[in-house]
């Protein structure tokens, strides 16, 4: 079943003379919508709700980019990848962009020929068990079965932590979250590991959110962000810099509602961005509003976060270390001029 | 008067030939075929290059890195501090070969034994025989996995509180765990009495096969295989001192330690290709016992042969050469739909080695190339072999 959809990949590369290297923001344009690869669903990051549109935090990604180029957040059509699939989707050129809670790592940044725009996640992989195992710490996890989501980085970081303290573990691979989650519900495995962004999504979604924990270790770095592919930079640049505006606009105060009154505010930096002074827009190909787009459409940082992951929904994550650089986190943005 | 002998046939034009223009068209096929190949294979490696994606198999060599399969279920003693990919590779083709030959041997006994009950004349087993047929041939046969796994398997209690047999073997919704034997010094011996009695079978049918063939006697050839194949090694182990021990399971932790683990993933894959290949199977052997013509029977019948050794002797060989080439093919299938392990992560080669070790060092074309090349070689010896066994029981035409 994956082997066909590989094999209709490889024998797509094969056969389509590569689109990759063309414009991609003219071919675009001229088809009229941004095709986005996300995941088949995790709430809070990407999943369809009960009308079948899309939400989420890296939904709203791909919604700021189709405003940034139309001035329209709709004009996206999401295509759900699996962990396996998501690259060869992206190198094929089925899709334009990639949001999907990617760890950014140099294998894939250089060998799989990617080009990662930045970081609008700073994640970290956890462990989630019951809380009636009295587990208090990963490093009690001897002789436990993990359940693994197969084609990511966790699958090297867990076989490495658990060389690394000495103990060994049961592996319950499978293919995507809904299922790990259905083997750790009915407890096929006594830990589930994955991004603990991931796991507090998963966790709100159990049949008993409260029975279970997510572990205080951190057993990697896992900066998630949007990629693109190698060979067009100027595609880059719009991906870039659309992430770069959300968390600018957050530094300066301009959210979805005051979007219009901020256009004339003393700041030259807002001016910038919302296109009342100087024409950033230009440089990327781009109508001179794309900045006031982008927050009308979605908002700024803090307002796409807290309306999918923040504290008041389900998933339930504090800012932590992805708050504003001034506020204690790491989230930084290039100026805009 | 002189004869013409001018030959008045004028010569046959190039293209009416039949000889040259069955040669002409042979020659064209290869030659779009050869190009086509070869368009797709420069094809191939020009969108490649395009891409920066280099071909190669030096992955092969590198360390894997990460724990396919359970310690408890590592047929290959993968070591995940120092194996590589191909390691990876041979582990997931052990794995797949295990339950594609557990899943043959399955399958044929339950479709035998139904294909046969389907023909009953009670109609209460016939009904049955029918009813399992019927139903389970027509379900796909992922539904089938997923509901064994989820359904069935995964509603066993947790580890915690497994059903306990006897303080010995433990049943859970992740294994079955049972002790397992240790070896000790000497055990080579019953080993070696076991090959000896096999040995001594094989040899001893033959001399009693000859000797009814010429004298009409018959031997207790079964008993006496019964007490060469297992009463002798038996004998052997007691001479020994019965040099074996046995590594009890305990549950110390999350899991039990020790002991021989069957896990959940096998037991639902290969309870789903069983009982859904055998289904067909017995259709085919319903089939062939039906085309032995009943005449066969009723002479049987005349020379005094009782129901049951008619059906042995005169229906079965017979049905057999209809039976075995349809069923070639069911044992093909059986193999190649066991790639379906993925959905519920059994370490299968499809899992570990064209999944797993893919992802991780994205060599698509390579690893998947290797991956169809196993399941042709597979699939050509049990082809071979059945070939070979079809010829021995078709008919010898004199």
């Amino acid at each position: 079943m994956k082997a066909l959809k590989l094999l209709a990949a490889t024998a797509a590369l094969a056969v389509v003379s590569t689109a990759a290297s063309a414009a991609t923001l003219d071919d675009v344009k001229k088809k009229g919508f941004i095709q986005c690869g996300v995941t088949t669903g995790l709430v809070g990051f990407a999943s369809p709700d009960d009308k079948g549109v899309w939400k989420g935090f890296d939904v709203d990604f791909c919604r700021a980019m189709s405003a940034a180029i139309f001035g329209d957040p709709m004009k996206v059509k999401f295509t759900p990848t699996t962990g396996k699939t998501r690259f060869t989707a992206l190198a094929s050129g089925e899709i334009d962009v990639l949001a999907r809670n990617t760890t950014w790592t140099m294998s894939r940044d250089t060998d799989l020929g990617f080009e990662f725009i930045g970081v609008n996640y700073y994640d970290g992989q956890g462990f989630m068990i019951r809380k009636s195992l009295g587990v208090k710490s990963a490093t009690e996890l001897n002789g436990a079965s993990v359940c693994i989501q197969t084609g990511t980085t966790t699958e090297l970081n867990l076989a490495d932590y658990f060389r690394t303290n000495k103990m060994s573990f049961t592996p319950v691979v499978v293919e995507d979250a809904a299922e790990a989650r259905q083997n750790y519900d009915k407890g096929a495995c006594d830990v589930y590991t994955t991004d603990r962004s991931g796991l507090a999504a998963q966790r709100s979604v159990l049949s008993e959110p409260d029975a279970h924990m997510v572990l205080p270790e951190i057993i990697s770095k896992e900066p998630l962000g949007p990629l693109v592919r190698h060979g067009d930079n100027a595609w880059g640049d719009l991906a870039r810099w659309t992430l770069n505006v959300l968390i600018s606009a957050e530094e300066l105060g301009v959210t979805m509602g005051n979007a219009d009154s901020m256009k004339t505010a003393n700041n030259p930096e807002i001016k910038r961005m919302l296109g009342t002074e100087g024409d950033l827009g230009a440089m990327l190909g781009l109508g001179k509003d794309w900045g006031y787009n982008i927050l009308k459409a979605v908002g700024n940082y803090s307002e796409v976060y807290e309306r999918n992951i923040g504290t008041k929904t389900a998933v339930n994550l504090a800012r932590g270390v992805n708050a504003l650089w001034n506020q204690g986190g790491i989230l930084y943005s290039a100026p805009l001029r | 008067m002189t004869i013409e002998t001018v030959d008045t046939q004028p010569k046959p034009n190039l293209l009416n030939d039949p000889k040259f223009r069955a040669i002409a068209a042979q020659i064209v096929v290869v030659v779009l075929f050869v190009s086509f190949v070869a368009y797709i294979i420069s094809n191939t490696a020009v969108n490649l290059e395009k891409l920066g994606i280099k071909a190669g198999f030096e992955f092969l060599g590198l360390q894997a890195g990460f724990m396919p399969t359970s310690p408890n279920f590592n047929l290959t003693d993968f070591d995940v501090n120092k194996d590589t990919h191909m390691d990876v590779f041979w582990l997931g083709l052990v794995n797949t070969l295990l339950i594609a030959v557990l899943g043959i041997i399955a399958a044929t006994i339950v479709g035998f034994v139904f294909g046969v009950l389907r023909l009953s004349k009670n109609p209460l087993v016939n009904f049955v025989a029918a009813a399992y047929i019927e139903g389970v041939r027509n379900i796909p046969l992922l539904l089938q996995i997923l509901v064994w796994y989820f359904g069935v398997l995964l509603a066993l209690p947790i580890v915690k509180q497994s059903i306990n047999m006897g303080d010995l073997v433990f049943l859970n919704n992740r294994y079955l765990v049972a002790p397992a034997p240790i070896f000790e010094d000497g055990f080579g011996f019953v080993t070696i009495a076991f090959i000896i009695g096999i040995v001594a079978t094989f040899f001893l049918a033959r001399w009693a096969h000859k000797r009814q063939d010429t004298t009409g006697q018959q031997f207790p050839i079964f008993y006496s295989a019964l007490g060469l194949i297992i009463g002798f090694p038996i004998l052997v182990l007691l001479a020994m001192g019965v040099p074996l021990n046995w590594n009890i399971p305990e549950l110390k932790g999350f899991n039990f330690v020790g002991g021989v683990q069957i896990t959940s993933q096998l037991t639902a894959l290969f309870l789903a290709l069983t009982f859904y290949t055998g289904s067909f199977i017995a259709e085919n052997v319903r089939a062939g016992i039906l085309a032995v013509s009943h005449g066969q029977t009723e002479a049987a019948y005349a020379l005094g042969l009782r129901p049951n050794r008619t059906m042995s002797l005169i229906v079965i060989p017979q049905a057999m050469r209809v039976v075995v080439p349809p069923v070639t093919s069911q044992y093909l299938n059986l193999t190649k739909n066991s790639s379906l392990a993925i959905a519920i992560g059994y370490p299968d080669i499809v899992n570990v080695f064209m999944g797993i070790s893919l992802n991780q060092t994205g060599k698509a074309i390579e690893i998947i190339g290797m991956t169809m090349g196993v399941y042709l070689t597979i699939s050509l010896l049990i082809s071979m072999f059945m070939n070979w066994y079809n010829k021995r029981v078709a008919l010898v035409e004199r």
